[in-house]
């Protein structure tokens, strides 16, 4: 059982207080931090629950490096164009699934609120990070944060990084 | 000047003004269902590959009818409404699964895989007392019936006995394009559905308004991936409905300063990116065009830029509403570089893509930008008046084309 080894339980809080901080870098608009919650080699993909069970492999964002993460945030705040909107996560307790060669596995779930500039809060996205967390200069950092969104349907368009 | 059941007309014989009240008006909505997507047109519904075995199905739609389409036993591929005779309901509910006959789930009406009534619940009543009267005739009810037609693993379908063959319908030079992108097997890597709060003539304006790309799309312009100082242009069908658009990268445009002297967003010299992988394409069709949009009148999308293929099909829910279902594919003999390559690529398309972002919401500017202004016109005049073929992008041919179309099918 996952929630009695040692180390998962006393890990448990830490990876609770990672997403937090996490959630609330996108929710303050300061996205110039979120790549920093990545390891230089990392993964990250926004996918749905459908595409995960056909087993296809594409997201709607997809990174596999810290410099497209970069990239992401350069496009969002230089060339793409959307209304501006925040949004509030509520991020759930972490499932710590396991741990092997200092690469811990984790489930969260979350929930999203996108607030448009006019005021309109809609439930955006709820889903699962299935994530590979290490440690690297003394922090725990995500080598693989798979975003899984429930539903496949995105309302407009998906400009901030869930 | 001519009327549609809406109350509203048309501004005279032009392809160059178009009313707003079209993306509005419900009644004139009603009658786009009608005598577009159930008129004599081709409708795309699916890959080949979705329904690749007898008994494999998908539902989706025809403008708002439901449909489903099958793989019959004798490989032929089957589309039918998704409807029971009875009273109505929806036969199948899943978007997709594998079937040896369907059974509706209300009454349990059953239908073979070509969409025939073949069973019907106590039929013969029970204990000699009710069921149906012996005059009932299955044969003599069923849900509608569509055509289908298998293009390059593509699936169309329509209702309408009048849609000629569909390379008639497409046109040469249309086929071509289609043959060009689509001459091997496909993979699917992704499928998502983008929501978009517009009409959904807003959007297939959209895809064949090549003025727009790299306007909006500040990241084509920044990345050089389309620039209207590249070489490229507009191919329009005959009939105006269908067009592909292409971009040939071109050493002039390298040094072009026509974007930085216009003052137009897309040019950010100081923007480059941490890990240029993301645009490391390869030639892969061997004829220089990096980019490719095609559309097939009215609601398929065909997509080539650099190595990020896709297609896209719309689907109309109401005068101010429409969904766009995204299908990302490669090939199945892709290697492993180009897979990863079509991966990474895939940032650029869809409903969070780096150049495509922005037509989930533009449409919606439009729809509430022109909210009070039914009888006001939109200006559609870049590259004079005809919806012909030209040899450059700046123009917006296709989509007076699209209007030469509409307005032969709608007969206004
Ligand atoms: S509605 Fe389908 S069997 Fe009655
Ligand atoms: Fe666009």
């Amino acid at each position: 059982m996952a929630e009695t080894d040692p180390l998962l339980v006393s890990l448990q809080p830490l990876v609770a207080q990672l997403n937090a901080d996490y959630a609330r870098a996108i929710d303050d608009d300061r996205l110039e931090d979120w790549p920093e919650f990545f390891a230089e080699q990392c993964l990250y993909s926004i996918t749905s629950t459908d595409n995960q069970r056909q087993g296809y492999p594409g997201g709607l964002m997809y990174a596999d490096s810290k410099g497209m993460l970069q990239d992401r945030v350069a496009a969002l705040r230089e060339a793409n164009i959307y209304e501006r909107q925040s949004y509030r996560h509520l991020v759930g307790l972490p499932a710590l699934l396991g741990e092997t060669d200092g690469v811990v596995r984790a489930e969260t779930p979350f929930l999203v609120v996108r607030i448009m500039r006019d005021g309109r809060m809609d439930l955006f996205a709820t889903g699962r990070y299935l994530d590979a967390i290490v440690e690297e200069a003394g922090a725990l950092r995500f080598r693989e944060r798979i975003v899984v969104c429930d539903s496949s349907r995105i309302d407009t368009l998906l400009a901030l990084p869930l | 000047m001519s009327t549609t059941e809406s109350q509203h007309t048309w501004p005279g014989d032009t392809l160059t003004r178009v009313p707003y009240w079209v993306y509005q008006d419900e009644a004139n909505y009603r009658a786009e269902l009608r005598r577009i997507f159930e008129g004599p047109v081709w409708s795309y519904v699916c890959l080949e590959s979705d329904v690749e075995r007898p008994g494999e199905f998908r539902t989706t739609f025809v403008g708002e009818m439901p449909v489903i389409v099958v793989r019959a036993e004798d490989g032929s591929i089957c589309a039918f409404e998704n409807r029971c005779a009875h009273r109505g309901a929806l036969i199948a509910l899943d978007d997709r699964g594998k079937a040896r006959s369907f059974q509706c789930i209300y009454h349990a009406w059953t239908y073979d895989l070509r969409g025939n009534l073949t069973g019907i619940a106590f039929e013969k009543g029970s204990h000699g007392r009710g069921g149906m009267p012996a005059s009932f005739c299955k044969e003599e009810h069923g849900p509608r019936k569509l055509r289908t037609t298998t293009l390059h693993g593509l699936v169309f379908a329509s209702l309408s006995p009048q849609a000629p063959p569909i390379a008639e319908y497409l046109g040469q030079e249309i086929l071509g394009r289609i043959e060009r992108v689509l001459h091997r097997p496909v993979r699917v890597l992704g499928r998502f559905v983008q929501v978009l709060p517009n009409n959904w003539k807003l959007y297939f304006e959209n895809v064949k308004d090549t003025y727009h790309a790299s306007l909006l799309h500040a990241f084509f312009g920044t990345f050089r991936i389309t620039r209207l100082t590249q070489g490229g242009g507009v191919i329009v069908s005959p009939d105006g409905g269908h067009h592909a658009s292409y971009t040939i990268d071109r050493a002039d445009d390298r040094v072009s300063t026509a974007y930085r002297e216009q003052g137009i967003r897309s040019e950010h010299q100081n923007y480059r990116l941490a890990d240029p992988s993301l645009l490391d394409c390869v030639d892969e069709y061997g004829d220089g065009i990096k980019l490719q949009i095609l559309t097939v009148f009215p609601n398929f999308v065909l997509q080539q830029i650099e190595n990020c293929l896709a297609v896209r099909q719309i689907l109309p829910k109401g005068p101010e509403s429409m969904e766009l279902h995204w299908t990302y594919f490669g090939f199945t003999d892709d290697t492993p570089e180009m897979h990863r390559r079509r991966l990474k690529q895939l940032n650029l398309v869809g409903p969070a893509g780096y150049v495509s972002m922005e037509d989930g919401c533009v449409g919606g500017f439009v729809q509430r930008g022109a909210a009070t202004a039914a009888d006001e016109l939109s200006v559609v005049n870049m590259g004079g008046e005809s919806a012909e073929s030209q040899d450059t992008r700046a123009t917006e041919a296709s989509v007076r084309g699209f209007w030469k179309a509409y307005r032969r099918y709608m007969g206004v």
